[in-house]
């Protein structure tokens, strides 16, 4: 035992010597949980492609900072026109992409005729869908015309999907990405790592790395070794577990909860019995218990919801008042409903531990009002096909991701077949309108008429557990948009 | 001893189409449409559609089947839906990882398990046997991801002689690879050891009963002698039955090792391959490894020959 105690020791101080001499290192390793298939942010939906690529070797016309403000990129200024519907970019000079390749306005107009062409793979396909055409007028400045005006378009423009790729690279961007941000794509050990390195010709500010390696980190049992040994400097994201008290107590570490743009739901499917009938919507909502789901499904961390709005973001009206937690009052509802005797129901949980964990909680709850759930896990292939495109299912758990998609309940088919005259006029609305303090109006009507209609049960707002070595700074705090940008961060010793 | 060497090369060339069909088949009945899964939820039918067809799934399926059968006849596995690279290319990346790694596996727990297996038959009921036999019976119980956090703890945490987890590759020199598949390899072996070490117990215990070992103690042949020249040889084929499974089982079914320590190794590309529905990389990976059983069982078979004349003559 001594021995290894001085082993202990010897190690500690090398380590020790180690930093000292490494003093404002330039390299990083952040983990993170899922590998992306490929690196093409226009050609997959897979959140990994551009939690790496994503503003570090891609560029929009917009980007979004940590709070998912809009903010210039490739399009340094833009001029809208009365109407609405013209935008004017003034784009960026002296931008190269990785390979050489100068940047115009050429390859704006590609990249967005590209993504709305009609054999489009683009996974965002609608964020486009307004843009009528897009015309150069001269190196550096792009006129797009919408078909109508559309509040929201400096925002799309933002996402990941609207990143601004070359011709000449477009068709292998997959497994080599070229863009024009301040990291080019160095390697990929397929099941391993993917590697950037410092883009010395970047246009923008300087950046303080000068690599930084993307590792794959299957799971948090995994996680928490790599941390603590050191072979993995940051999670953006970490998993949530039992295991974080484990990193929480440790002063070598960091650990910041942000939130994301995941509402977290219990989806029903309107569109069959007994769902089409409001008291049976209204008695599931009283019989969750939000807190419980929290605890068990997100290690307690998370924002109670009360309609489908993240609660950063300035529109946000807290709703989760609207049918407390009350067992005696679902009932009641569900005896008013010709339930008396309660019903039972099937509830399709996806892989994550969110909904598999989740769902365990909220089949106890809805037991104890008479509710009796057959829990069936399934895979997240058979979710997206039975569940979401084939529609076949009574209820699921799942987080909706994209960034203020409030819009989803206003698409009459998507797949908790939701359908409300008065929600789908004022969306129709919102979209047409500009105005921040008028959209924030609408905004907050849409997440009433949702709060008390309740076709889904609103859970919590997905956390973001980010972790990283206390040395370091400039990591996200929340995720407007999930990407690791690295364009800030650095060691501070 | 070359008709039984055809036979077998037929029978396995026989299984392998079977396989190839079985495999093909269950891919096409999974749920789960692969171009949805790579566009997500917000995506348009049009352009999972458009997907589709760029993929090639919409041509019919007995084309699709003779296409991929043919491709494979000339080395050409087809390409990743996702990864969108060759296939053969992915398999050869992680084959590197996973072979050195179920190689180092089976060898050591090769040294460990024989060892100790003539070691508890030579002292058959007394106090060594009671103990390496029960502490085989632990290592046949242990759950290896629990083991293999354990050893992380212990080795990459606390002690820091190894990394965690994640696989260097080749290219920075040997050693630095190696490093990284020690703490997986002795996780692997040690359960297989114990395995082992009960078959290698039982077999010999069987064997020393035998008259002949007898008669070569009473000619006055010494007993460590009669253990390794007489008894071991002829108790070799049950255990290089089991060698031949554990190989098998080492290659494919290092899923959960690979996951705890990430390597980049077969175990994990299946794994991937098959929640990201990459049906032609499932299928490639698994025509593999039915092929890489069907050469171990052969090599097993003439093994058998080599420790048993009897056999050579018999065939």
């Amino acid at each position: 035992m001594r021995i290894l105690k001085s082993i202990v020791v010897a190690t500690a101080l090398t380590l020790a010597m180690g930093t000292a001499a490494n003093a404002q290192r330039t390299d990083i390793v952040i983990g993170m949980v899922l590998e992306p298939p490929h690196l093409d942010p226009t050609a997959g939906a897979a959140a990994a492609i551009k939690e790496i690529g994503y503003q570090n070797i891609f560029e929009g016309l917009t980007r979004m900072n940590d709070s998912g403000e809009v903010l210039p990129a490739l399009a340094r200024s833009w001029e809208i026109s009365e109407d609405g519907t013209v935008y004017t970019f003034e784009l960026a000079e002296g931008v190269t992409f990785h390979d050489g390749t100068p940047f115009s306005a050429e390859d704006v107009k590609f990249s967005l005729d590209r993504a709305r062409a009609e054999d489009s793979t683009n996974p965002q396909k609608g964020l486009f869908a307004a843009i009528e055409n897009v015309e150069v007028i001269d190196d550096t400045t792009v006129e797009v015309t919408l078909s109508a005006p559309q509040g929201n378009f400096l925002f799309n423009m933002a996402w990941g999907e609207a990143a601004i790729v070359s011709e000449a690279s477009a068709g292998t961007n997959q497994e080599n990405p070229i863009g024009t941000g301040p990291f080019k794509f160095d390697n990929w050990a397929r099941g391993s790592a993917v590697t950037l390195t410092r883009y010395e010709e970047y246009w923008g500010d300087d950046v303080y790395l000068d690599r930084a390696e993307f590792r794959f980190v299957p799971d948090a049992a995994a996680a928490i070794p790599a941390l603590l040994s050191g072979d993995v400097h940051a999670m953006s994201n970490m998993p949530a577990g039992d295991a974080l008290s484990q990193i929480e107590n440790d002063p070598r570490f960091e650990v910041v909860i942000g939130s994301t743009e995941g509402e977290t739901i219990l989806s029903l499917n309107n569109a069959r019995e007994p769902f089409d009938d409001l008291r049976v919507r209204q008695a599931i909502a009283h019989a969750i218990n939000r807190d419980d789901v929290i605890a068990a499904a997100s290690s307690g961390l998370g924002v109670p919801i009360g309609s489908h709005m993240a609660p950063h973001n300035p529109a946000y009206v807290d709703l989760t008042d609207t049918y407390p937690h009350d067992p005696e009052r679902a009932r009641e509802l569900l005896a008013e409903a010709g339930h008396a005797d309660g019903f039972s129901a099937t509830l399709r949980l996806p892989p994550p531990p969110y909904a598999r964990d989740g769902g365990q909680v909220i089949a106890a709850q809805l037991r104890q009002v008479g509710i009796e759930l057959e829990i069936i896990p399934v895979e997240w292939a058979e979710w997206l096909s039975q569940v979401f495109t084939d529609k076949d299912f009574d209820m699921t758990i799942i987080s909706h991701v994209e960034p203020v998609d409030i819009g989803i309940y206003a698409r009459d088919d998507y797949y908790f077949q939701y359908s409300n005259e008065e929600f789908n006029a004022a969306y129709e609305e919102l979209t047409v309108t500009a105005d921040e303090d008028r959209r924030n109006e609408i905004f907050q009507d849409l997440q009433r008429i949702l709060a008390e209609d309740a076709p889904v049960g609103f859970l919590y707002q997905m956390p973001k557990i980010g972790v990283w070595d206390a040395r370091i700074e400039g990591m996200w705090e929340n995720w407007p948009l999930a990407v690791s940008d690295l364009s800030q961060v650095r060691w501070t010793e | 001893m070359t008709v039984f060497l055809l036979k077998r090369i037929l029978i396995g060339l026989v299984t392998l189409a079977l396989a190839s069909m079985v495999v093909f088949a269950i891919m096409e009945l999974l749920p789960g449409d692969p171009a949805r899964l790579m566009l997500g939820m917000n995506a348009t039918a049009e352009s999972v559609s458009a997907l589709r067809t760029q993929m090639g799934l919409d041509d019919p399926i007995h084309l699709r089947y003779l296409n991929w059968v043919g491709g494979m006849l000339v080395g050409d596995f087809g390409r990743s839906f996702t990864y969108s690279a060759p296939v053969i290319g992915l398999i050869a990346e992680r084959a590197v990882v996973s072979l050195p790694l179920a190689l180092i596996a089976l060898v050591l727990s090769t040294i460990i398990a024989i060892p100790v297996g003539i070691f508890a038959a030579a002292r058959r009921g007394r106090a060594g046997d009671t103990v390496s036999m029960g502490a085989a019976q632990i290592g046949v119980a242990v759950p290896n991801f629990w083991f293999a956090l354990m050893l992380v703890y212990v080795f990459a945490v606390w002690l820091q002689l190894v990394p965690a987890g994640g696989f260097p590759g080749w290219g920075g020199g040997i050693w630095p690879g190696l490093r990284a598949l020690i703490l997986p390899a002795v996780a692997l072996a040690l359960p297989q050891a114990a395995i082992l070490a009960r078959v290698t117990r039982s077999a010999m215990l069987e064997v020393l009963g035998e008259d002949y070992i007898r008669t070569a103690r009473a000619k006055g042949m010494p007993r460590r002698h009669v253990l390794w020249r007489h008894a071991l040889r002829n108790a070799m084929i049950p255990v290089l039955t089991i060698m031949g499974l554990q190989f098998a089982f080492l290659l494919a079914g290092t899923i959960i090792i690979e996951n705890v320590f990430y390597l980049p190794g077969l175990g994990r590309l299946v794994f991937q391959a098959i929640t990201q529905r990459d049906l032609i990389v499932v299928e490639g990976v698994v025509m593999l490894l039915v092929a890489s059983v069907i050469v171990i069982n052969l090599l097993v078979d003439l093994c058998y020959a080599l420790v048993d004349p009897r056999l050579r003559a018999a065939r």
